[in-house]
């Protein structure tokens, strides 16, 4: 973030200005990623009409980053309507898609409406490995047809690589294969529970062993014995600071117009469809619980090394069942990242229930495992 | 002397933050904010509305100056700004504006 996007941050924190708003537009898509966190029915999006009554409400609630995704927001017949309307209204737009519906028409058009950047979703050079996680034969090569396309007209594009057990040795191929396309490229190795609370999609992510492979690549982390360094001594100033943005000055809405901190954090704060967007952020109570969790108000992570410098999400916290507590993939992380146990990693060892119990059976001892 | 004409570019980001614009380039993803002067020439920028026009009912009103040490001041950060491609400039109005509708 640069300096000046950190001195606008901390204005709008200070004014509570919601300036990050990720707007799911539909949760259909034409891909059918295995890891995917959300289910592709249609249980009644926003019209045309009340997306643009929402713009207009953000705009006026400060709302300066839009970030348009979903689902897969080209399956929209009303996309550019709406992308229009969000350009005249003078947000930062930026898209989150496959890309696989964007051919040189969709690209010019993406130009012309002045379009921030477009984030595309990317997860391996090869198309056995990514169309299997994308479930549509030829995504890869449509995706890279859409890339090219874009790029063709100027435009800012990022390739995100989710990383999973499918494909955790292909994330240098896809930075190559970045290079080459002349794109930016992010790596996230989490995969997160769906939104209705279903843990199954867990499975897909990588282990330990991966995970310290992926932190110590300087390729990926820049300095790695900085970034892998054990935690400083936590000062009490850093148990004052903020879980992360969301609710602060980012928050989430879903096709149907509930609005959550983040889209990670499906904690229900109201419907824009019965409320006004400013009230829900200004004044929903669960917001306002959100918004009032300081680094020291959570359960476990006041005592842990790795308070200040984790990456924990709050989301996950609170789909593991307490928003004030850790959230143990990223408690994995900084062990990844350091060789050094959470305090909720450690607690649990502590609680482990004894795995040898030895009973006596009259003269008979007997070992159960 | 001609006239100065400016509008809006249609292709950066714009949002009011306690009275200030954040703007975003729409060239190179910069972000600038405009102090007070800078808003209110962004602000009236419609196109159609000479600089000469703006400074006096917009600048002089507000800031205790003499107008043409104004126009002067105003008519270099009109260039700055176009410089950034945030404004566009023109001698003559710019009727096919079509800039947003920034809050």
């Amino acid at each position: 973030m640069s300096g000046l996007m950190q001195e606008v941050t901390a204005k709008a924190l200070k004014l509570n200005i919601p300036l990050n708003v990720q707007l799911d537009l539909t949760y259909r898509c034409n891909e059918r990623c295995v890891h995917c966190y959300l289910d592709h029915d249609d249980h009644g999006e926003m019209t045309t009409a009340e997306i643009k009554r929402l713009l207009d409400e953000m705009a006026e609630a400060g709302v300066f980053i839009l970030t348009l995704s979903g689902g897969e927001i080209f399956v929209r017949k009303d996309l550019f309507e709406i992308l229009e309307y969000a350009r005249r209204l003078m947000f930062c737009v930026k898209l989150k898609t496959n890309a696989i519906l964007i051919r040189e028409r969709e690209a010019q058009r993406i130009k012309e409406l002045g379009v921030e950047s477009i984030q595309i979703s990317i997860y391996s050079h090869r198309a056995e490995v990514h169309d299997a996680v994308t479930l549509v034969a030829g995504s890869l090569k449509r995706s890279i047809d859409a890339i090219r396309f874009l790029k063709s007209q100027g435009l800012r594009v990022v390739i995100a690589n989710v990383l999973m057990t499918e494909n955790m040795n292909d994330y240098a191929g896809v930075r190559a294969l970045a290079e080459e396309l002349g794109v930016e490229c992010t790596l996230d190795p989490t995969v997160t529970p769906m939104m209705d609370g279903d843990r199954s999609p867990l499975r897909l992510n990588i282990d330990q062993n991966a995970l310290q492979k992926v932190f110590r690549d300087p390729a990926l982390v820049g300095n790695v014995d900085e970034f892998c360094a054990i935690p400083a001594k936590t000062q009490e100033s850093d148990l004052e600071g903020l879980p992360c943005s969301a609710g602060h000055t980012a928050c989430y809405v879903s096709p149907y117009g509930d609005v959550y901190p983040c889209v990670q954090f499906p904690l229900p704060t109201g419907n824009v469809r019965r409320e006004r967007f400013v009230d829900i952020w200004r004044d929903s109570k669960a917001m306002n619980e959100v918004r009032s969790i300081r680094l020291k108000d959570l359960t476990t992570c006041p005592q842990c090394s790795h308070v200040a410098t984790c990456t924990r999400c709050p989301g996950l916290a609170f789909m593991k069942g307490n928003m004030r507590g850790p959230s143990s993939q990223d408690c994995e992380k900084s062990f990844a990242r350091t060789g050094i146990l959470s305090a909720n990693m450690l607690s649990k060892r502590r609680t482990l229930p004894t795995l040898v119990q030895i009973r006596v059976t009259s003269d008979l001892t007997r070992v159960m495992a | 002397m001609s006239r100065l004409y400016l509008a809006r570019n249609p292709r950066v980001a714009a949002r009011a933050l306690d009275g200030e614009m954040m703007i975003m380039s729409g060239r190179d993803s910069n972000l600038f904010t405009l102090n007070k002067t800078a808003t209110i020439l962004w602000q009236a920028a419609d196109g159609l509305t000479p600089l000469d026009e703006i400074v006096g009912r917009r600048i002089c009103s507000e800031f205790e100056v003499e107008p043409s040490v104004a126009l002067q001041d105003a008519e270099s950060l009109a260039r700055d700004l176009a410089s950034h491609e945030i404004l566009q400039l023109s001698e003559h109005p710019i009727p096919q504006f079509n800039g947003g509708v920034a809050r």
